[in-house]
């Protein structure tokens, strides 16, 4: 092995000599603890490089061995269910070799090998096969049916493939191509930085249902689609983070905890293996890839984490699947970047982030997609991207979210001022948007109702006249509102709190399905237009709002998914309520006449009586 | 082989340039001896080729460029820990302050500590009861989490803090608190307040003190929460007691490390503070927790004064992103003599979820905080519009709510320094301050604890 020498260590950035040949982005080994570092640099034959792991205690004269290889992930059965750290070490497997702190330069092969999965072939010897092909498939989990591509740049005519119980190294297919033997194994390897090829881009069609009212119906996030969620400390980036990781209608879930709490990563291990998944009844881990690089973790494998990520997820997404990402937070791997950066004494843009910040975050963006995969027999993934961005202070004029936002089709705004009110999830419905509204209407109309997307712009409407007339009401008072304006704050307050509310912690509100929020929102906007009818006809306001069934209303969330029809119910429950509310104000106003009326008489005949 | 020199070339700040070095490493701890032979240490912040960069713990006052030796130990940060170091005071760098004997080390350990596995962590979910209803009602506190306070100058944030080490226990557990208190560029006066409370509630000799106090070495700051938090691991970690480390004032420590950075040259972000500000903060804040199988804990509460009461300054803000939670102190409600002045509405604890409900404080506690909250919003805005529009032009509904928050503020917020609520005491004030509220408005509780509390009396 080649090897350079030490020239300077500046905290996680290394300088080294004598590295002549080598390439940019290619993996090195720093001094005798072989710690992992990449080439960010290259000046004559100087390389600088980022250390992924602790710099203490190194000096200048060690060594640096080349590997003269880019970052690779492995990619095989065994990613469900795993954690990894930033560069794919397996956390389970470190802590059970080196305890519960993280100490530096250890090797571990991502993948287990020791385990033996069940190969099964899909084709016989004799096809000819080329890259993206599957050649069979490894139960992998209870949920997740792995599939085994012939690796990119492969090809050939089968010469051997057999069925059995194998290593991820063993050779389970012999291809032949002028007359050379190629043997495959379940697992290869691909660099993290460059995207995986696919056969054709499609445009987004389909909606990633999440579970999530107010996402679901109003910013609804497409198949392959792009969504950002920026927002202040507390107003609960990473618990829509963790309700999209466990709702989302998707096949393969991969977490990045980039930067983040150690505490919030125990939190996903612990509670997802209790989780079921509401379609399928089994545990959502089953799903799940885990990327954890925690923000105390070395900075360097920060940045490597995305990648990471990605990679895996795409290589999901190449089997046909349908992957979401959750990256929480970008904004840490932008100021791993900044670091690094600041670090190669490189001229700072805004906020001293580097030049390129915004082309590294369109490009990871950019990896998303709903694509007609490689190989055969045909078929379609999509891998969704959801980024959570923590500007400082909240303030969304900072370089990651404007250039975040600049790529992304979906903004969930999150603002502390709702989270203040504890109106969770704070996603503000002024905001926020979502292109991608009109590309899944018809998706979501044919999952729901025809009127659904109708029902969700006529929702839409009164929460934005609401917002005008608060205006109003702070200057001037409620009370100088006319009756129908009263009324319109009244139906988006049941907006708001019927429907857009949500409460992640409550074990049936936590997830909504579409059909059910198709009927709450029904149920809302039917109650709404009620009363405007009531009034017209002559009831009091005070009356409208002073309605019982408006409990029921508010309790619509709390009914279980097998209860719909509780919900469709009380439709017609408002409408008897409203005709007899109707009907006595009616009543009641031929009785005062009436009354009056005898009064009068009775007046006179008193008065007669007198005389 | 300890390796010594006196090419230093260049004083800047707290930091030395030494020339002509062989084999220094980074991080690699480092003592510089004087014209008059005064010793100061030092750790190397950066090596290039046979240029080190060291920055001095004391200060550079008294160095010159010809007469200073520098030596080079070969070693990183480390300091001997023991249980013995209950009831000691230290200086910021772990040296005993107080008089006694020198500390008779069973471990030597590295003060920058290593990061724990996250695979290692276990949930913290045990409810930790401060008597504070404000915290334990609305933002509870967990074994293990990190809750800063943030607070500003003139608000009586160590009197919460004391507050809170006074009377924070587990309920069920017969086990006390073992406090590690790393004091940073505060005053003699706020050490002496806690000193003088520790004494006085007798939980000195369950006290660590490290004190780096506003007249010593700045520098030294930057190495006082690293060498606390190698202590309460060891006490933690290996002698499976529980921590609280209270940390203050970090926004000091944020400004001593903005020095060294101005000193470097490097590129400023916001507010002159270094770009790594986060990735600094999180090296300190991450290392409390708990871990599979260990007995003790490390529960952090950190206090940093947020120049201007501004929580988006970028120590607040950065902190608020690594801690899970924060307590923040209200200057308007302290002005209304409310104490401890907590902002509830603002103040977070993202833990609570799980260190509360049946079994750890009562099962309608996550309903009840929730409409508490709700209302108590309400009834604030309420106020807004009173303030504009007078109070009589407020609806009926509006009225109750106004007055649940005034009541909320003076009842519920506010208690005396030495009222140690128990849970139930503070839930049962919760309920009977929303009995003001119709119960139609209760759309937050489910209907069984609404019959349940509510409805009896």
């Amino acid at each position: 092995m080649r090897k350079g020498e030490i020239t300077k260590v500046s905290g996680p950035l290394v300088v080294a000599k004598g590295m002549t040949g080598s390439k940019m982005y290619d993996v090195v080994r720093v001094s005798e603890e072989r710690l992992v570092g990449e080439i960010v640099g290259l000046a004559g034959d100087l390389a600088s490089i980022q250390v992924y792991e602790d710099t203490s205690g190194i000096g200048p004269g060690e060594p640096v061995f080349m590997t003269d290889e880019p970052l690779f992930v492995e990619l095989g059965p065994g990613l469900i269910e795993s954690i990894f750290d930033g560069i794919q070490r397996p956390l389970d497997i470190i802590k059970e070799s080196s305890g519960d702190y993280i100490t530096r330069g250890i090797e571990v092969p991502a993948l287990e090998r020791n385990k033996k999965w069940h190969f099964k072939p899909l084709v016989r010897a004799g096809t000819e096969v080329g890259p993206g092909d599957i050649l069979g498939q490894v139960q992998e989990t209870s949920l997740v049916v792995h599939k085994i591509l012939v690796p990119p740049g492969a090809g050939g005519k089968i010469r051997d493939i057999k069925e059995g119980e194998f290593l991820v190294t063993d050779v389970i297919c012999v291809l032949e191509n002028n007359k050379q033997k190629h043997n495959l194994t379940m697992m290869h390897r691909w660099p993290v930085r460059i995207p995986r090829d696919y056969r054709e881009r499609l445009a987004p069609s389909l909606t990633l249902s999440t579970g999530q009212r107010v996402i679901d119906t109003f910013f609804p996030i497409a198949k392959g689609g792009t969504a950002c969620c920026p927002g202040p400390f507390g107003s609960g980036k990473t618990v829509i983070q963790h309700q999209l990781a466990k709702w989302a209608d998707a096949e393969i879930i991969v977490y990045i905890g980039c930067g983040e709490r150690g505490n919030e990563m125990t939190d996903v291990l612990l509670e997802f293996p209790e989780l079921k998944d509401p379609r399928s009844g089994e545990p959502l881990m089953k799903r799940t890839v885990l990327i954890a690089n925690t923000s105390n973790m070395p900075v360097a494998a920060r940045e490597a984490s995305v990648y990471t990520g990605i990679t895996i997820a795409e290589y999901f997404r190449d089997m046909g699947y349908s992957v979401a990402v959750m990256a929480d937070s970008t904004s840490r791997w932008a100021e791993a970047m900044r670091e690094i950066s600041g670090r190669l004494e490189e001229m700072p843009g805004e906020e001293g982030y580097p030049a390129y910040l915004a082309a590294r975050v369109s490009s990871f963006y950019e990896r998303a997609g709903r694509v007609k995969t490689l190989g055969s027999p045909e078929r379609e993934g999509a891998l969704s991207v959801v980024g959570a961005v923590s500007p400082p202070g909240g303030d969304l004029s900072d370089p990651v979210v404007q250039a975040t936002l600049r790529v992304v089709k979906v903004f969930w705004s999150l603002e502390d001022k709702l989270a203040y009110q504890r109106h969770f999830p704070a996603i503000s419905w002024l905001n926020s948007y979502s292109l991608y509204l009109d590309d899944v209407a018809d998706d979501v109309n044919k999952m729901t109702a025809k009127d659904f997307t109708e029902l969700s712009r006529e929702a839409m409407k009164l929460l934005e006249q609401e917002a005008e007339l608060q205006e109003i009401v702070r200057l001037i008072g409620v009370d100088a509102l006319s009756p129908e304006d009263r009324l319109i704050l009244e139906g988006a307050r049941s907006i708001r709190e019927d429907f857009l509310h949500q409460n992640a912690f409550h074990e049936i509100d936590t997830y909504a399905s579409l059909k059910k929020q198709y009927e709450m929102l029904s149920v809302c906007m039917f109650n709404y237009n009620m009363a405007r009818e009531a009034l017209k006809r002559g009831a009091a306001f005070d009356d409208l709002v002073k309605m019982d069934i408006r409990n029921k209303i508010a309790r619509m969330k709390y009914l279980e998914e097998s209860k719909l029809d509780t919900i469709v119910a009380l439709k017609d429950e408002l409408s008897k309520e409203f005709d007899q509310l109707i009907k006595r104000e009616a009543g009641a106003g031929e009785a005062g006449k009436r009354g009056t009326e005898e009064t009068a008489k009775t007046g006179d005949v008193e008065k007669r009586s007198e005389k | 082989m300890i390796k010594e020199y006196s090419s230093i070339s260049n004083v800047a700040g707290p930091l030395l340039l030494v020339e002509g070095v062989g084999g220094a490493k980074y991080e690699e701890l480092v003592e510089i001896y004087t014209r008059i032979g005064e010793k100061k240490r030092g750790r190397v912040l950066e090596v290039d080729k046979d240029k080190a960069l060291v920055q001095i713990f004391e200060g550079s006052t008294g160095i010159d460029v010809q007469d200073c030796r520098v030596r080079f130990l070969g070693k990183t940060l480390n300091i001997g820990v023991s249980a013995d170091m209950l009831g000691r005071v230290f200086d910021g760098l772990g040296s005993p302050k107080d008089g006694g004997p020198a500390i008779i080390p069973e471990a030597m350990l590295d003060v920058n500590g290593a990061p724990i596995n996250p695979t290692a962590r276990d949930y913290p979910n045990e409810f930790i009861q401060t008597g504070i209803s404000s915290v334990d009602g609305i933002n509870t506190l967990v074994r293990g989490q990190k809750l800063p306070v943030f607070s500003g100058s003139g608000l009586p944030h160590n009197r919460v803090a004391a507050q809170i080490v006074r009377q924070a226990k587990v309920l069920g557990k017969e086990e006390e608190f073992a406090v590690v208190f790393g004091a940073m560029g505060i005053t003699f006066e706020e050490a002496n307040f806690f000193i003088q409370d520790f004494t006085k509630s007798g939980a000195l000799e369950r006290v660590v003190l490290f004190l780096n106090l506003a007249d010593d070495p700045a520098i030294e700051r930057i190495s006082t929460p690293r060498v606390a938090f190698t202590v309460a691991e060891y006490l933690a970690f290996t002698k499976g007691l529980h921590i609280l480390v209270v940390l203050s004032d970090m926004t000091n420590y944020a400004e001593a490390l903005r020095e060294i950075s101005a000193a470097r040259k490097e590129i400023p972000g916001r507010r002159g503070y270094p770009g790594y500000l986060y990735t600094d903060l999180a090296s300190i804040y991450e290392r409390s927790g708990r871990i599979k199988g260990k007995k003790g804990s490390i529960t952090l509460i950190p206090i940093l004064s947020m120049p201007e009461d501004d929580k988006t300054h970028p120590i607040p803000d950065l902190t608020g992103y690594i801690t899970e939670g924060q307590i923040i102190l209200s200057r308007p409600l302290y002005r209304k003599k409310i104490s401890p002045p907590v902002d509830v509405q603002q103040s977070l604890s993202r833990l609570k979820d799980k260190g509360i409900g049946k079994g750890k404080t009562r099962e309608d506690h996550a309903d009840l905080f929730n409409q508490l909250i709700a209302c108590y919003a309400r009834g604030k805005e309420a106020a807004e519009l009173a303030v504009i529009l007078g109070e009589a032009a407020l609806s009926d509904l509006d009225k109750i709510y106004l007055k649940f928050a005034t009541e909320y503020e003076e009842r519920y917020i506010s208690q005396g320094e030495y009222e140690d609520r128990t849970i139930e005491q503070t839930l049962d004030l919760g309920w009977e301050l929303l009995r003001m509220v119709p119960r139609n408005e209760m759309k937050r509780i489910r209907d069984e604890y609404l019959k349940k509390y509510y409805d009896t009396k």
